[in-house]
Parts: C-alpha cells; sequence; structure tokens
C-alpha cells in the first residue's frame, strides 16, 4: 500500500457525445499486485481500459505513470510505456498467422527485412509457457483458430514482450476449466515478476482467487477500491448492483 | 521472452517430431516432402485455394481454345510461337494494372480511377515529348507522367485516408474529373502518334535470345539465394526448416516452366523473311515488378500492416500500425504502377488519344477477382492478380482469334469473372464448419 502506484488515474472522464460514460474515476495499479475491475455490463470498465491503452483518450483527468504525469494519445504512447492490453474483442486479425498476430506493430527484422525465425521462435516460447497444448502449428492463420485459442493468442500476444502493466479485459471469458486456471496461474505469476496487472471479469471467484485489490465501477463512477483480504463476494455483488456502499473509496 | 538473445540460442537437435513439454507447437515446416504436400492440400481444401482455379481456367482455356481453333479454322491459330509471344505483349498492360490494384484491394478499397489516372499521365508524356513541341527527354517525360501517378495517388490517399470518404466515391469522382484533364491536354478527338524508339520497344521488340537464358539464369539464382537466406536465418533462430528437397522442386518447378517458355519465345516466330524471336521486353520488365512488389508485401512492414489493416483495421490501429499512412502510401503505389500500365498500352499500339485508360480499370478489377484476390481485403498477392489478367486476356485473344463478335469476349470475361467467384465463395463455405485449417 505505501508503495507508489505503477499507474494513477485521477478524475478520469470521458463521453461519447452526450453520454457521459466515465465520471470521474480514480484508479491505481501496484507493481507486482493483481488489481480487479469489476462492474457491471456498461459501467465503463472497457472504456477506461480503451482510455490507458491510447486506443480511444480520455476527455480529461490525469494519468500518473511511475509518477510521472504522462497522456495517451495514442497506442505507440502506451506501448511505449510498457503497457500492454488484451482486449475483450481480442482484435486480431483473422487473415494473419499466429506470429504475425503476437508480433504485429513490433516485428523482428533482420535489416530491412522480417526476421521470420526469431518471430516464430519467441511466439512458440511464449505460447509454450502458457501451456499451450490445442493449437498445432503457430503458423496457423488465426481465422482458424477456436475462441479461447484465440483469447490464448491475445493473451501470448500482450506477455511477449516484457511490459510493466499488462491489462486483461475479460481474459478468461472464452476459455475452458483448464486454460482458465492456466490464464490465472499467469497473472499471478506475472505480478510475481512485478509486473503490474489490471484484470476485468465477471467471475467473482476468479477475482477473489487472483486479485490483491478489487475496484468496483458502478455506472461511470468507482465505488470501491479494497484490498480483496478486507471484503467479501456477498459485499462486492452489493457495490456491483448498487445495493451497498462503501465509504472506503478513496484509498 | 527476451528481445535480442546474445548468443544464438542452441539449435535444439531435432525440434521435428518430438512432443515437448507444455504439448508440441509445431510451424508448418516440419516433416519431409510428403507431410508438406499433403499440408498444402489440407489448405487447399479447407478453401484457401489461392490461385489455383485461376489456374485450372488458365489451362482449361487453352486447351479449348487450341481445339476450337484447329475445328473451327481448319488451322492452328492459338497455339503458335507467335501468338504467344502477342498474348505476352496483349496481356501485359492488364497484368501490371490488375498488380497496382491489389495494393488497394489488400486494404478493402477501390480505385476506380486507376486506369484514367494513366491517361491522364501519359497525356502529359505525350504532349511534353512532341517533336513540334517542348520535345522533352523521354526518360525524363516518363519520369514526369510517373510523378502524376504520385500526384494523383496522394491525393486519392488524403480523401481515403485522412478525410474518411470511401474510396469508391473519391475514386469514383477522379474516374469522372480526370477523363476531363486527359480531354483537356490532348484536345477533343486528337490522336498522339509516339515516335520514341527506345519506349515503342518496352512492347514491340525482344531481348536477345541470350539475354532471354539469362533472365531465367537470373531468376533461378535469386530464388535460389533468398531460399538460402531465410533458411539461414530461421538456423540462426533454431526454427525448423522445410526440407531442402522442397527447394529443389521449387527451383526446378521454375527451370523447367521457365526454360520452355524461354525456348519456344526464342524460336523464329517471323511470317517474312525477318527474323523475329526472343522475349519480350516487358516480360522482365513485369517480372521486375512482380518481384519488388512481392517483397514488399511478403517481407517488409509496408505490406505486413496492408494485410493487418486489410484483415482488421481497428487491430492493427490498436497494434500502433500507423493506418492513415499506409493507406495513403497504397494508394500512390496503385496510382503509379497503373500509370507503368499504361505505359506499356501506350507502348503496344504507339499512341495516346482522348479515351486512353477510360475502359480498362474494370477489366483490371475482375482480373485480381479471377486470380482470388478478396475485395473484402486482406487475402491475395500480386502472382494471382497476375494470373487471372493472362485469364482475361487469354479469353480475349482467343475469342478474337475464332473471329467470333467482340459481344461474345465480353459475355465470356463476364461469365468467367462470376464462375470465379462462386469457386471462392463455395470453397469457403465448405470450409467454413471446419476449424482445423492449418
Ligand atoms: N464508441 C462508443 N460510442 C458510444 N458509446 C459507447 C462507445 N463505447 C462504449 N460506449 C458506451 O459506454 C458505456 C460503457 O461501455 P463499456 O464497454 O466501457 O462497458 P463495460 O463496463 O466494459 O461493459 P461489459 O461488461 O459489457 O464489457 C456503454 O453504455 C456503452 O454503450
Ligand atoms: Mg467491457
Amino acid at each position: 500500500m505505501a508503495d507508489t502506484p505503477l499507474i494513477e488515474l485521477t478524475d478520469i472522464v470521458k463521453s461519447f457525445g452526450p453520454v457521459s460514460v466515465l465520471k470521474g474515476v480514480n484508479l491505481k495499479a501496484f507493481p507486482g499486485k493483481v488489481t480487479a475491475l469489476v462492474g457491471d455490463n456498461g459501467a465503463g470498465k472497457s472504456t477506461l481500459i480503451k482510455g490507458l491503452a491510447g486506443v480511444q483518450p480520455y476527455d480529461g483527468g490525469e494519468v500518473r505513470f511511475d509518477g510521472q504525469a504522462v497522456h495517451l494519445h495514442s497506442p505507440r504512447d502506451a506501448s511505449a510505456l510498457g503497457i500492454e492490453v488484451v482486449y475483450q474483442d481480442l482484435a486480431l486479425c483473422d487473415n494473419l498467422d499466429i506470429v504475425q498476430n503476437m508480433f504485429l506493430g513490433r516485428e523482428e527484422t533482420a535489416g530491412l527485412i522480417f526476421d521470420e525465425g526469431q518471430m516464430e521462435r519467441e511466439a512458440s516460447e511464449t505460447l509454450r509457457s502458457l501451456s499451450v497444448r490445442t493449437v498445432k502449428s503457430v503458423r496457423q492463420k488465426v481465422s482458424s483458430l477456436s475462441g479461447g485459442q484465440r483469447q490464448t493468442v491475445a493473451i501470448a500476444r500482450s506477455v511477449l514482450k516484457k511490459a510493466k502493466l499488462v491489462v486483461l479485459d475479460e481474459p478468461t471469458a472464452a476459455l475452458g476449466v483448464a486454460q482458465t486456471e492456466q490464464v490465472l496461474n499467469l497473472v499471478r505469476r506475472l505480478a510475481d515478476q512485478g509486473v503490474a496487472v489490471i484484470i476485468i471479469s465477471h467471475n467473482l471467484q476468479d477475482v477473489f482467487k487472483v486479485a490483491d485489490y478489487i475496484n468496483v465501477l458502478y455506472l461511470g463512477t468507482m465505488v470501491a477500491a479494497i484490498p480483496t483480504a478486507e471484503t467479501t463476494s456477498d459485499d462486492v455483488v452489493g457495490y456491483i448492483t448498487g445495493s451497498k456502499t462503501y465509504d472506503g473509496v478513496n484509498v | 521472452m527476451t528481445t535480442t538473445p546474445a548468443t544464438p540460442p542452441p539449435p535444439p537437435t531435432d525440434t521435428t517430431n518430438l512432443p515437448a513439454e507444455g504439448g508440441f507447437i509445431g510451424s508448418g515446416q516440419e516433416g519431409g516432402i510428403g507431410d508438406q504436400v499433403r499440408a498444402y492440400f489440407q489448405r487447399v481444401r479447407s478453401g484457401d485455394m489461392g490461385a489455383l482455379p485461376a489456374i485450372g481456367g488458365l489451362i482449361v482455356l487453352v486447351i479449348l481454345f487450341t481445339i476450337l481453333s484447329q475445328t473451327m479454322l481448319g488451322q492452328q491459330f492459338f497455339l503458335t510461337e507467335r501468338n504467344f509471344a502477342n498474348l505476352l505483349t496483349q496481356a501485359a498492360s492488364l497484368v501490371m494494372l490488375a498488380m497496382a490494384l491489389v495494393f488497394v484491394i489488400l486494404l478493402g478499397e477501390i480505385d476506380l480511377s486507376a486506369g484514367v489516372t494513366s491517361g491522364v499521365a501519359l497525356s502529359a508524356f505525350v504532349v511534353l515529348t512532341k517533336p513540334d513541341g517542348p520535345n522533352m527527354n523521354w526518360v525524363l517525360a516518363l519520369v514526369v507522367a510517373l510523378l502524376v501517378g504520385v500526384v494523383i495517388g496522394a491525393f486519392i490517399g488524403f480523401f481515403v485516408a485522412r478525410v474518411g470518404i470511401p474510396s469508391f466515391v473519391v475514386t469514383l469522382g477522379l474516374f469522372i474529373g480526370l477523363q476531363g484533364v486527359t480531354l483537356i491536354l490532348l484536345g477533343a478527338g486528337g490522336v498522339f502518334r509516339i515516335q520514341i524508339p527506345e519506349f515503342l520497344a518496352i512492347q514491340n521488340a525482344n531481348l536477345p535470345i541470350w539475354g532471354g537464358w539469362v533472365m531465367l539464369a537470373i531468376i533461378l539464382a535469386v530464388s535460389f539465394g533468398m531460399s538460402l537466406w531465410d533458411r539461414a536465418l530461421r538456423t540462426r533462430a533454431g526454427v525448423p526448416n522445410r526440407t531442402f528437397a522442397l527447394v529443389i522442386a521449387k527451383l526446378a518447378v521454375i527451370a523447367v516452366l521457365g526454360g520452355f517458355v524461354v525456348a519456344v519465345l526464342s524460336q523464329n516466330r517471323s511470317s517474312s523473311i525477318k527474323e523475329i524471336a526472343g522475349v519480350p521486353i516487358v516480360v522482365p520488365v513485369v517480372l521486375l515488378i512482380l518481384w519488388i512488389g512481392t517483397f514488399a508485401l511478403d517481407r517488409t512492414k509496408f505490406g505486413r500492416y496492408i494485410y493487418a489493416i486489410g484483415g482488421n483495421a481497428e487491430a492493427a490501429r490498436r497494434s500502433g500500425i500507423k493506418v492513415i499512412t499506409i493507406r495513403w502510401v497504397a494508394f500512390i503505389v496503385c496510382s503509379v504502377l497503373a500509370v507503368v500500365a499504361g505505359v506499356f498500352s501506350a507502348s503496344k499500339v504507339g499512341s495516346v488519344n482522348a479515351g486512353f485508360g477510360t475502359d480498362t480499370v474494370l477489366s483490371g478489377v475482375a482480373a485480381a477477382v479471377v486470380g482470388g484476390v478478396s475485395l473484402f481485403g486482406g487475402r491475395g498477392r500480386l502472382m494471382h492478380a497476375a494470373i487471372g489478367a493472362l485469364v482475361i486476356a487469354v479469353i480475349a485473344n482467343g475469342l478474337g482469334l475464332l473471329n467470333l463478335p467482340a459481344g461474345v469476349n465480353y459475355i465470356v470475361t463476364g461469365g468467367v469473372l462470376v464462375l470465379a467467384a462462386t469457386v471462392d465463395a463455395v470453397s469457403r463455405v465448405r470450409a467454413g464448419g471446419s476449424l482445423t485449417r492449418t
């Protein structure tokens, strides 16, 4: 708690036309900790994340990264800081293969041309570290993968390069029991390596299993930010649905 | 996960067939020639047919016209050395135009003004080189013509990539507007003859006999060299290489097919005393551009990002790709290559008139589609478009020889286009249920 947060969002606002989606949101994520972000459908979780990724810049508010005020106007700004995001809609190119997707926008080159061998090896190693069993070839087109396999590729992409902050927007939604277990283990492992992890999930069981802090977003405002050890599933459900309020919001 | 290993990892003794911990993930490079061939057919069965239907169509058409020429005309006009050379020079411009369009079609865009762009550029060329006018050096004028392509491409790119207007609309507007520019440059009804021997030589002269063989030798050497280079990079990274037999097989195919083509074109095909033989000069020019373009699309960021944007523009954007710039450049490349197509066409006919390039663009699009390039973007290769263009050129050439009315040509070409699209769609639907595509 005493550490400086790796990322600190203050008073973040974002609206789409007349619709105000984020109404002054605060969020902190610490290195080596897993921060869960929960909330009902449409609460604004993905919107908050896309701002962090520079994909959909915020309208206002302050972002501090490692104590420094930063501006996240484009995906490049975010990746330059070491922020990697697994999007809810995965954002993969169906017509490209697994390696090409994992390295998209940051290809390894030997001179002017691609170093396909290098990329292929790194991709296989990363996938193997995620205990992927069912993918036959890293040169498979993503269009030929199942939903869960695609999700694994998206996750593998985010951990391919050493990131400082990994954000996962419902990373286990399409996964089977074993794969979910793997991803949760991975999340824990990343945090243990000192990475700050933000994970969005609707599965409170998973959240309680893996998270150090739980943040609850309710209709565009952060209504709770609590260490996991100090709360219960029932309370969190209450905050999510708005039937309970929490007074220690400003941790 | 490391970015640059200080020392290359020890090449795993043989990752080929061992089930490693955590489950083995292949790379599609493993196994002998049999496995590779099987994998290829599995890809084809699962709907990834590439140019296969077009190649099949090409073979069928050649057989058909050979038979029809023999039976309907009582003499072989189609399958002759002369017609073969003729066909290549007739097709060159369409091949080039189709290849130009691939760059924007891969993005899911279209350039309806590609033909008239070449019209404006070639009008500028003939006006600038007019002996009783500016009389500019023809190479310089050619550079100006290509620059006209750059400017028009940049103009389209601005409106499509930056302003966000659909390319169909922008280029439809240009299709109409640029015809006016050509008309103003040349004056109505004017036909400008080109009398620059070097310019006309592109389509009307041939390499010396030895030149054809040197060309083939260079192709083989470059192909072999690139294979070795690829394998060296893969070996350095410690990932498996395809069996070497495949490299040899590929070279053998190029050598046999290329050798056959060069040999045929080395025969005297003149009907008079003056000998005509050799590979038409336009052939190596087209092959060079095909090679450079394929290199760029397959091996550079520019090419990879074109495919990525065509597949999922939002994913590309989120990956930090400069989508606007790539789109913009693609339109410039398309327009410049379209001008090259116009150069081939002008060199072939030896003149430029106010209608130049107005009726070619849809054939170019058709050629790309027949070859297996998807209009939805993200799928297709330059080679596919080139083969598609050959199909359309063979139809025009064959039907022309049979003295059938011109209307038949249009009907058949249209039919082939729909047929090609149907084959593609059916193969994809059939593959739709299968998730085991490799
Ligand atoms: N591009 C957009 N344009 C307009 N409205 C948007 C846009 N993106 C999101 N919204 C709106 O913002 C609100 C929050 O959406 P968001 O995707 O952030 O929710 P979420 O918390 O991620 O929900 P879920 O749990 O369903 O993923 C929704 O009401 C949504 O309709
Ligand atoms: Mg969401």
